[in-house]
């Protein structure tokens, strides 16, 4: 692990992959607290890990599969657009994307 | 006097109490505790009141009773619900009207259970406090200047004021065991798979569970025994335990249980220490055999945690955009502004920290460092944890190395905030079951927690031994 202190702009460039539109003075606030927690897990590095396979599921479980047929939960779609911002004509409206 | 689902229960079959009766009650008693503790962000008094008029209109005309029927109980405000809003105490869902219910809220109905309200959390239960809800804190139920332990925090203080005889939680790193040692309540989070998490608001998927607050472990285990089952909604659920696993009355011999020496450290306070060891004493009076055993990766479990957890909610609170829910920037012009300006206006601070942390250790250059690492470090912890199981039937532990802090003690230091969940956290990452039973309190009064720990699928072994220790 190559931990080195991170830099406003290491944490404006995450915030635009993570579409979260950070001020600047967060951007500082963010980067110091960042920084002491990026620090904190560092201490993995004492580990040697090169012959161990990752865990990324507890259980044992594989895939689960069943049949492809249409299963009705009983939620229907207008029932989901009326959370939406904003619709028109049973569709979600959104601002120009081009 | 705390009052049990088993008396309330009683109450009602023998006609003492109504439904409508205990569900009035139980909202009266919520609005009178509103103004000191701040335990609930909405009331489902309409819903609530007319199912438990039918309830006993049922009663009434013989017909056969749910296990829980006309017992009154709140859920975590990031299960989805009728009845009222589901808000996960963000602002970004501030409105969020559920269009359908959580699998364990449907099989709480299904048994007759009334939930009266929706019960405060760190938003998106991002926390160990509860001071990240988006609608302020909520307030220690044994001392008003304390936290109530997070994230579940409103649940665990609904139970400790004696408001409702259980509540659900979530756990995905100690949101249940912290809050239930911090309120003197039981709290459990149950194997990783055992309940269904259909419905209810996304943190980190691998080790997410939802589970129960209450009085007595015999009401857990009931109120556990009713929401756990195999869901195809949720594909990570576990084939059912056998019958009556969970609500057994057997009674366990001569268990050898191991007593986890990095979690009994000089960083623990003296109280806590002496507590847990008093336990020690009743566990092997029941005629139960503990020695110390050692896992040395539990000291790196945090690290792990921070990690891991961090990725998961990146990704599963990517789905909040603007767009097909929730808050959305009125002032954007563009889509990438309604994303990004939705996402700073709608999120807390330690909701910005974790997607960030997470977008970090999972960005491109830094993935094998981190993340890979961390996956890998979870494995040397699980194995850890298989081979102290091939030695004991169950582990113990305190739930965390405090009592109850101040309100406002750890909210300027996020790293201070995340070490109130070191002893909590890996037993998460190995989906493992764990129970918060209270032990005593400090020379302040404040509630301690035992954390009993068994094997994957053991859930039914920590009731069985929390029963010995209260009947003790």
């Amino acid at each position: 692990m190559t931990h080195s202190t991170i830099s406003i702009s290491d944490v404006q460039y995450v915030a635009s992959l993570a579409k979260i539109a950070v001020g600047d003075t967060e951007a500082a606030k963010l980067r110091d607290e960042l920084d002491t927690i990026l620090g904190y897990v560092q201490q993995l590095d004492e580990l040697h890990t090169d012959d161990i396979t990752p865990t990324y599921q507890v259980t044992g479980l594989t895939n689960i599969v069943r049949e492809d047929v249409i299963v009705d939960y009983g939620v229907t779609p207008l029932a989901l657009l009326q959370n939406a911002p904003s619709t028109q004509d049973n569709q979600i409206k959104v601002p120009r994307v081009l | 006097m705390s009052r049990t689902i088993r008396e309330l229960a009683d109450d009602l079959e023998s006609g003492r109490a109504t439904a409508v009766q205990l569900a009035e009650a139980a909202l009266k008693q919520l609005e009178q505790k509103q103004a000191t503790h701040h335990v609930a962000l909405s009331l489902a008094r309409e819903r609530a009141l007319q199912r438990a008029a039918e309830i006993d209109e049922a009663r009434a005309s013989g017909e056969p009773m749910g296990r829980l029927a006309g017992i009154p109980f709140i859920a975590k405000d990031n299960f989805l619900t009728y009845g009222t809003t589901t808000t996960a105490a963000a602002k970004i869902l501030e409105n969020f009207e559920a269009p359908y219910q959580s699998t364990a809220i449907e099989k709480l109905e299904a048994e007759g259970a009334i939930m009266i309200a929706k019960a405060n959390l760190d938003a998106f239960a991002h926390g160990s406090s509860t001071e990240n809800s988006f609608y302020g804190p909520t307030k220690n139920a044994v001392d008003p200047t304390r936290v109530p332990g997070g994230s579940s925090g409103g649940s665990a203080t609904a139970v400790a004021l004696d408001i409702v005889p259980f509540a659900l939680g979530t756990d995905t790193g100690g949101s249940i065991r912290q809050p239930a040692s911090f309120s003197g309540v039981y709290g459990m989070k149950p194997t990783y798979g055992l309940v269904s998490r259909y419905g209810v608001v996304a943190m980190a998927s691998s080790t997410d569970t939802i589970g129960a607050f209450a009085h007595t472990a015999e009401d857990v285990a009931l109120v556990m025994d009713v929401i756990a089952g195999k869901d195809e909604r949720d594909s990570t659920t576990l084939p059912d335990l056998p019958h009556d696993s969970l609500v057994t009355s057997n009674q366990p011999q001569k268990l050898k249980i191991g007593l986890v020496k990095e979690y009994m450290t000089d960083d623990v306070h003296p109280d806590v220490r002496a507590a847990v060891e008093k336990r020690v004493g009743d566990l092997r009076a029941l005629g139960h055999e503990v020695d110390e055993v050692s896992l040395p990766s539990l000291k790196l479990a945090l690290a792990i945690y921070y990690i891991v957890v961090p990725a998961e909610i990146s990704s599963n609170l990517s789905r909040y955009d603007g767009i097909k829910y929730g808050l959305s920037a009125e002032q954007a012009t563009s889509l990438d502004e309604v994303y990004g300006l939705t996402r700073d206006q709608g999120f807390m601070a330690e909701n910005k920290r974790r997607i960030l942390i997470g977008t970090y250790v999972l960005s491109s250059g830094y993935y094998d460092a981190y993340y890979r690492k961390a996956q890998t470090a979870r494995t040397i912890l699980i194995d850890e944890f298989t081979r102290a199981f091939e030695r004991y039937d169950m582990l113990i532990g305190p739930v965390s190395p405090t009592t109850a802090f101040k309100l406002g003690e750890n909210t300027d230091d996020p790293l201070k905030m995340y070490l109130a969940d070191i002893m909590t956290v890996a037993v998460s990452l190995a989906g493992l079951p764990a129970l918060s039973v209270p032990s005593g309190t400090d020379g302040q009064g404040l509630p301690i927690g035992l954390q009993l720990i068994g094997k994957q699928r053991d859930d039914g072994l920590l009731f069985a031994v929390a029963q010995q220790l209260e009947a003790n």
